[in-house]
């Protein structure tokens, strides 16, 4: 089988959804990328040093830049006449292209995949993680997006891929990017770090959130997470959310800090290697999945924590 | 301007979904069902856009069995003007409703089609970018902000890194994230009203669409279960443990 993998990268660099995405169309059969955007020479020059990558596929041109689905649908919709499956991560990215590729070629997508059983056979996550479906496709080819937590990441070095420039549509003039809201963050990405410390609700305001978690992850030299009450209560911007519909995550250790556990938060969290909560109320659900529980308030102990580690 | 409101029938987000013991799905029977969180954002929205005068007719609409038309009466008791109800009783795929739905669309002409990003039940994340596609129109994914500028329309979306904002053409596709709106509830003059609100029934042959699933679920099984681990008694045993994983 050949598959067509979506480079994610922001005209400069890979982003590392690409490379457990890699891994997970390496199962399937011959990988070739495609690396859709603008000046993104380099990105494709790195794409082809993905371990295991036979050819990228590089369509350079403005209509791509923002990565915009009614542009990059297209052109991949043409690239899968020579293909038979397409992957995309599935980030923001990947959830907004990929669906709109499986309809331009009559195809039902598989949505999230966590493995990969069989040429047409996926396991997939559905009702918030609470249900595991293993579903097999009948169409002709294949459209998939990829937990980036369920796969290893391939190799980012170690491979010699060919780069073949190639032209889609371009601009299809339904839509235009206005501007990107984006705060510059020297931590580590919540997607790939080894450690995360996310705060909830009980965190009050924002000042809080930022004098009690900010400092405790510098100590551990972790990303910082939110919960949904936590973000809708404008403590944290947006991205800061893990969950169903948030960020899932899966890092080696994964703090919670005065957060309840509700379904829709464990649905981003529960492959956290070790989880550890604290939470004032003993009864808390997040106790049921935490290896380590804490029953403190946050208030006393957090600063406790950071002044001792 | 119309605007085309999908909803669906979903499990209501409070319960704790149950693996059925053969592995053949989810157990909905005795469950309580709800409209589907992320669709009621997008109900609200709409009526939200009649009230500053952007739009004038709210159109609801349902792929799903007879029971669906509670939800559809949800919609419409919120504000929704009317109701289709194309009746289902098998469960029918992401790719199927959206060529239902682009049968509706040719039918009803809507400037603008609000949806839910998502189902809270099968989590496809895929019905609103399909039907886009379909039409070859744009789409505004997970919406945090909608504007009408003229014939176009600005949305605010929640992506990884941040909030992405696009210029669309309409007709478009906008699907709902969480922090779009707060959805009202319905006062009871209204539930009571909603009654006598017209409801439409349809079929998916209606529209020439084949429902037949391309995807087999060949088995629904329990994801893995974490194990309650030990409770610590201080900050202090917890700074060991910690030193312990090699993370402090
Ligand atoms: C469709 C849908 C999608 C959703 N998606 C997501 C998602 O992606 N991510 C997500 O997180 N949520 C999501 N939610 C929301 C989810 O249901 C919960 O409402 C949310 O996770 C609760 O956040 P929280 O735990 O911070 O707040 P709460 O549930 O209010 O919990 C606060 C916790 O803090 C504890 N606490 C209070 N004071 C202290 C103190 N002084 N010291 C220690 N502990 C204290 C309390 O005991 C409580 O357990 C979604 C909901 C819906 C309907």
């Amino acid at each position: 089988m050949k598959t067509l993998v979506l480079v994610e990268h922001d005209n400069a660099v890979v982003k590392d959804a690409t490379l457990a995405t890699v891994t997970a169309a390496a199962k399937l059969g011959e990988v070739h990328l495609l690396v859709a955007g603008k000046g993104c020479r380099a990105v494709a020059d790195a794409a082809a040093k993905i371990a295991g990558v036979g050819k990228v596929h590089l369509a350079d041109d403005g209509a791509y830049e923002h990565q915009l689905a009614e542009n990059v649908a297209p052109l991949v919709a043409g690239l899968m006449e020579h293909h038979d499956a397409f992957l995309a991560p599935a980030t923001t990215t990947g959830k907004n292209i990929a669906p709109r590729v499986a309809a331009l070629l009559d195809v039902m997508q598989v949505s999230e995949i966590i493995a990969v059983e069989g040429e047409r056979t996926f396991k997939r996550p559905i009702y918030a993680g609470n249900a595991i479906a293993t579903v097999e496709s009948t169409d002709p080819k294949l459209v998939i997006t990829v937990r980036g937590t369920a796969f290893d990441k391939a190799a980012a070095e170690g491979g010699s891929g060919s780069i073949e420039e190639v032209s889609g549509p371009g601009d299809a003039g339904l839509s235009s990017f206005v501007s990107l809201d984006a705060e510059a963050s020297e931590r580590p990405e919540l997607t790939s770090a080894r450690v995360i410390v996310s705060g909830g609700r009980a965190l009050k305001d924002g000042e809080t959130f930022q004098q009690l978690i900010i400092p405790l992850a510098d100590k551990l030299n972790a990303a910082v997470g939110a919960s949904r009450a936590a973000v809708d209560a404008g403590y944290v911007p947006n991205d800061y959310q893990v969950g169903q519909t948030g960020k899932i995550v899966a890092p080696e250790v994964y703090i919670a800090v005065g957060i309840s556990g509700a379904i829709q938060h464990l649905a981003g969290m529960k492959d956290s290697k070790v989880i550890v909560a604290i939470n004032k109320d003993e009864d808390a659900p997040i106790f049921q999945v935490a290896d380590i529980g804490l029953v403190a308030d946050l208030f006393q102990a957090v600063p406790e924590l950071t002044a001792k580690l | 301007m119309k605007i085309l409101v999908p909803v669906k029938r979903v499990i209501d987000y409070n319960v704790r979904p149950r693996v059925k013991p053969d592995g053949s799905g989810v157990d909905l029977a005795n469950v309580k069902m709800s409209m589907n969180p992320f669709d009621e954002i997008a109900v609200e929205e709409a009526i939200r856009l009649r009230e500053k005068g952007a739009a004038t007719e709210i159109v609801a609409v349902s792929i799903g069995p007879a029971k669906a038309q509670e939800t559809l009466r949800t919609a419409l008791a919120m504000g929704a003007d009317r109701a289709i109800l194309v009746q289902c009783d098998d469960e029918v795929e992401p790719l199927a409703v959206a060529k239902i739905l682009k049968g509706v669309v040719e039918e009803e002409q809507p400037g603008m089609v609000l949806m839910g990003k998502q189902a809270i039940d099968d989590d496809s994340n895929q019905t609103g970018q399909m039907l886009a596609a379909l039409l070859g129109r744009p789409q505004g994914t997970f919406a945090s902000k909608v504007e009408i500028e003229g014939d176009h329309v600005s949305v605010t979306r929640e992506v990884d890194g941040g909030l992405e904002t696009v210029r669309l053409a309409m007709p478009a596709v906008v699907t709902a994230d969480l922090r779009l709106n707060e959805p009202r509830y319905a006062s009871l003059p209204n539930i009571m009203k909603a009654k006598s609100k017209p409801l439409a029934n349809k079929t998916p042959a209606d529209y020439g669409v084949d429902t037949t699933p391309r995807l087999r679920v060949t088995h629904v099984g329990e994801p893995p279960v974490r194990q309650a681990g030990q409770k610590v008694g201080s900050v202090d045993e917890l700074v060991e443990k910690l030193k312990a994983l090699g993370v402090a």
